[in-house]
């Protein structure tokens, strides 16, 4: 027993000892400094290096940002106001800050327009990018592109409203039908919006001033608008065919995945550059004689298409991680192939797809940049065209690419950050 | 009694094309058919009628016919009174050569970024995360031009090394960065320098040789033969050898400034810098998270077996770690090449002499043969791309697991 033990051994602690506090290097600041900075020499001589290239990269870049000058009308003016100090002459943007953003030949007093029109997108895009908010916002997402459009472009707003009117009509036939047929119904709705709007396309001429803003021509679109519009439409336009061409490269009839199979590895083969020659000196052959299609509508095309055919894969790749009993049980339901795709199958293989479909996204978005080697004048474009080979501000580079940069960083970053804390979101599994 | 009765037989009606799913993927597929043939026909006689209207055809005769033009690097041999072709072939060349390049530095960057994205210490793996992010959101077209006003307008002019109060001087009398390239000191191949680069090669067949008898002798017999030097001993040693026997048949030819520029060693040009850095830095944004993905999808468990199995550390990563991660990081890293490969077609903005410079640049805008060149522009990327697959599919094969 233990109490005959005790008597026999001297001194038994009966109480336990309160721990003692970790030695002063062993804990807080001090310890993780020693952890994850100088636990080991090799690693010391790291820190040490990081913190010497760290240091080179600021002691460089802190006075140029921060003893720049801002208010002068050239860059002769500006070096006078330096007098040899090293430090970016930042009146390029301030004094070129429209050109930028709009380009060259947007009227000048219409720049509220685009601005009205991206603060516009972010109310029209919450609803979709947020599920906590009030449903009927999405009602405006739906409005928004015949908003945008009549914003940017111009012209009568009996135009987008007769687009918007055919829209409607081609739904409210759409979901008449659906429930007999998915596919009689999607062909239907888009039978009667496509005849709706030609028959509205005879209306609206008669009606083009009332209440009409001055109309643009998309020749006239540039700068980091440019940049903007051809990432909304082309991002937007490319998901819902890179659904299809993604399903009808999973399909089993064999002609419908045969075209698919070769649009899309025709399309990744080729850099897009060479798909934007496509549009600026071939399309117009393949059109019939006298077609004018503007340069924009038809770099539009060509992106989507490069787009679509990147997203299918992604999807394609969410579409083949999904399990097979999730096919077999929307089978085993009854549920038609519209109905499994609708109801099962797409919600899944689209969640899976989501951190691909935004790397894409991001991806097209910065390769809006090439449409400045075909001569368009989006954000690149200018810099290198009007505003670089101006006498004004010729010289003046670091400033120009830096706040180019710094406008496709946080875009681009912003929206692989939500993209992961959607992910977060959407995880319904538990581990 | 059984109240099935057996499919319907012989009596084939016309709206079973619709409504029966037997026939129903016929009649889609036919409707599909011919809207692509419809498609094609009305492309194909547009591109007829706008032909005929502007009094042109489809030849591919200008390819034979001198391009005019002169391309400033040429690994080929290269002048104006050269035909298309040959403009083209020293472009299919020098898009090779960059994609090349950008390759391997670009896995070199990316590996070292992407394991040390995972280094316990803090302020590197912070640095890498700051290096990858900014590199991958920013277009790699911005990093070209970036990259090529760094190379023209940054570093100085060939006259400023001159003189005795020179602003500039050469990195140890044999690298000058100049405004016109970069110049290094070029190899001259004497004679009996071929059996040199001969023995040298011999030397690495030597080496492989010996390493695998070696690992072959470890798992018959279980001795351990040394691997480090005699590697490095029977890759350098004979060839060094023959080097002085033959009498160092190759030299360095040193650049050297001469007048306003330099001359001899060899010139890399400006735009052949700007491409290659820009696509380094930029794919190796993207390897590093392929690196760092690949790493981290080894779970942890294995790292521990392998320890508990007595393992050293870096035994753990060489035989267990790594050769699972390479199966989970080779797929996107070739598709990183592919990239790289499709993006060095931007050399066109800095006036590199890539394909799409000159076959689809300079050579489309002097013929006027926009469908030619383009096509043929688009033939050239779908072989590189196709084949590209082609070998990842047959390595995906090869290392995949094999499910039974």
């Amino acid at each position: 027993m233990s109490d005959t033990h005790a008597a026999s051994v001297p001194y038994v602690r009966d109480t336990m000892l309160p721990q003692n506090a970790p030695p002063s290097t062993a804990q807080g600041p001090v310890k993780w400094v020693r952890e994850s900075l100088f636990s080991s020499i090799p690693y010391t001589i790291l820190t040490l290096a990081a913190l010497y290239v760290i240091y080179l990269i600021l002691s460089g870049f802190l006075p140029w940002l921060l003893g720049g000058v801002w208010t002068t009308s050239n860059i002769r003016e500006c070096r006078e106001v330096l007098d040899g100090a090293q430090a970016g002459c930042f009146s390029v943007l301030t004094e070129r800050w429209n050109q930028l953003l709009f380009g060259i030949a947007y009227p000048q007093d219409g720049y509220w327009r685009p601005t009205a029109a991206f603060v516009l997108l972010f109310v029209a895009v919450a609803p979709v990018l947020f599920g906590n908010l009030p449903r009927w916002l999405i009602l405006f997402t739906v409005l928004y592109p015949f908003i945008a459009f009549w914003l940017i472009w111009g012209g009568s707003l009996f135009v987008p409203l007769s687009a918007l009117l055919a829209a409607l009509i081609g739904y409210v036939i759409y979901s008449r039908i659906v429930k007999k047929s998915f596919a009689g119904a999607f062909f239907a709705g888009l039978l009667a919006g496509g005849v709706a709007w030609v028959v509205f396309s005879f209306i609206t001429p008669q009606l083009s001033g009332v209440l009409a803003l001055e109309p643009v021509a998309s020749r006239n679109m540039g700068g980091f608008m440019l940049n903007m519009i051809l990432g909304v439409i082309c991002v937007s336009l490319s998901l819902p065919l890179g659904i299809l061409l993604a399903l009808g490269r999973q399909s089993s009839l064999p002609i419908i995945k045969l075209i698919c199979v070769v649009f899309i590895e025709f399309i990744r083969g080729v850099p897009l550059i060479t798909l934007l020659f496509v549009a600026n000196v071939v399309l117009a052959y393949f059109l019939p004689p006298g077609t004018n299609f503007d340069l924009i509508l038809r770099v539009i095309i060509m992106i989507t298409m490069f787009a679509s055919a990147y997203i299918a894969e992604v999807i394609r790749g969410g579409l083949a991680a999904l399990p097979r009993g999730q096919y077999e049980a929307a089978d085993s339901l009854g549920l038609d192939y519209a109905q499994a795709m609708r109801l099962i199958i797409l919600p899944q293989a689209l969640k899976i797809s989501i951190p691909g479909i935004v790397n894409v996204a991001v991806g097209l978005f910065k390769d809006t940049t090439l449409v400045s080697i075909i001569s368009m004048f989006d954000l690149v474009g200018m810099i290198r065209g009007p505003i670089l080979a101006s006498t004004d501000w010729n010289g003046v580079y670091w400033e120009l690419w830096g706040f180019a940069a710094l406008l496709f960083f946080v875009v681009c970053y912003g929206i692989s950050q939500y993209s992961q804390w959607l992910e977060r979101q959407l995880q319904t599994d538990h581990h | 009694m059984t109240t099935m009765s057996d499919p319907q037989q012989g009596s084939f009606r016309l709206s079973m094309l619709l409504n029966d799913t037997r026939y129903r993927s016929y009649t889609f597929q036919f409707i599909a058919l011919i809207l692509l043939i419809a498609l094609m026909a009305f492309l194909g006689i547009n591109l007829v009628r706008n032909l005929a209207e502007a009094g042109l055809n489809i030849s591919y005769g200008f390819l034979n016919v001198p391009a005019g033009y002169d391309i400033n690097q040429s690994l080929i041999d290269y002048n104006s009174q050269s035909s298309n072709l040959r403009a083209a072939m020293v472009g299919i060349i020098n898009t090779l050569l960059v994609a090349f390049l950008a390759c391997i530095t670009a896995t070199i960057l990316g590996v070292i970024a992407g394991v040390a994205r995972l280094s316990k210490n803090w302020l590197v793996s912070k640095l890498m995360s700051v290096y990858v992010e900014i590199f991958r959101n920013i277009p790699v077209l911005i990093w070209i031009l970036m990259i090529y006003t760094l190379m023209t307008a940054v570093l100085p002019a060939p006259n400023q090394f001159r003189g005795d109060n020179a602003t500039s001087s050469m990195l140890f009398d044999a690298f000058a960065f100049t405004n016109r390239g970069i110049y290094i000191p070029a190899p001259v191949w004497g004679p009996g320098s071929m059996i040199v680069v001969a023995t040298f090669i011999l030397s690495i067949v030597a080496t492989i040789i010996y390493r695998r008898y070696a690992v072959s002798l470890l798992f018959r017999t279980g001795k351990l033969l040394p691997m480090g030097w005699p590697t490095i001993a029977i890759l350098l040693v004979p060839s060094i050898l023959m080097f002085f026997i033959m009498g160092s048949p190759i030299a360095l030819d040193y650049p050297e400034l001469k007048g306003f520029n330099f001359r001899g060693g060899l010139q890399i040009g400006a735009p052949l810098i700007a491409l290659w850095l820009a696509l380094s830095v930029y794919t190796g944004a993207f390897i590093a998270e392929n690196v760092r993905a690949g790493i981290q999808a080894i779970s942890k468990g294995q790292t521990e077996a392998a320890s508990s199995l007595g393992l050293r550390p870096k035994r753990v990563m060489n035989l267990v770690v790594l050769p699972q991660a390479l199966r989970v990081i080779i797929p996107p890293l070739i598709s990183q090449y592919l990239n790289i490969t499709k993006n060095s077609s931007l050399a066109i903005a800095v006036g590199y002499a890539d394909i799409t410079a000159t076959l689809g640049g300079i050579t489309l805008n002097q013929t006027g043969r926009a469908i030619e060149c383009v096509l043929l522009l688009m033939l050239f990327y779908l072989t590189i791309s196709l084949s590209i697959s082609a070998i990842m599919n047959v390595y995906n094969n090869s290392v995949s697991l094999k499910e039974r």
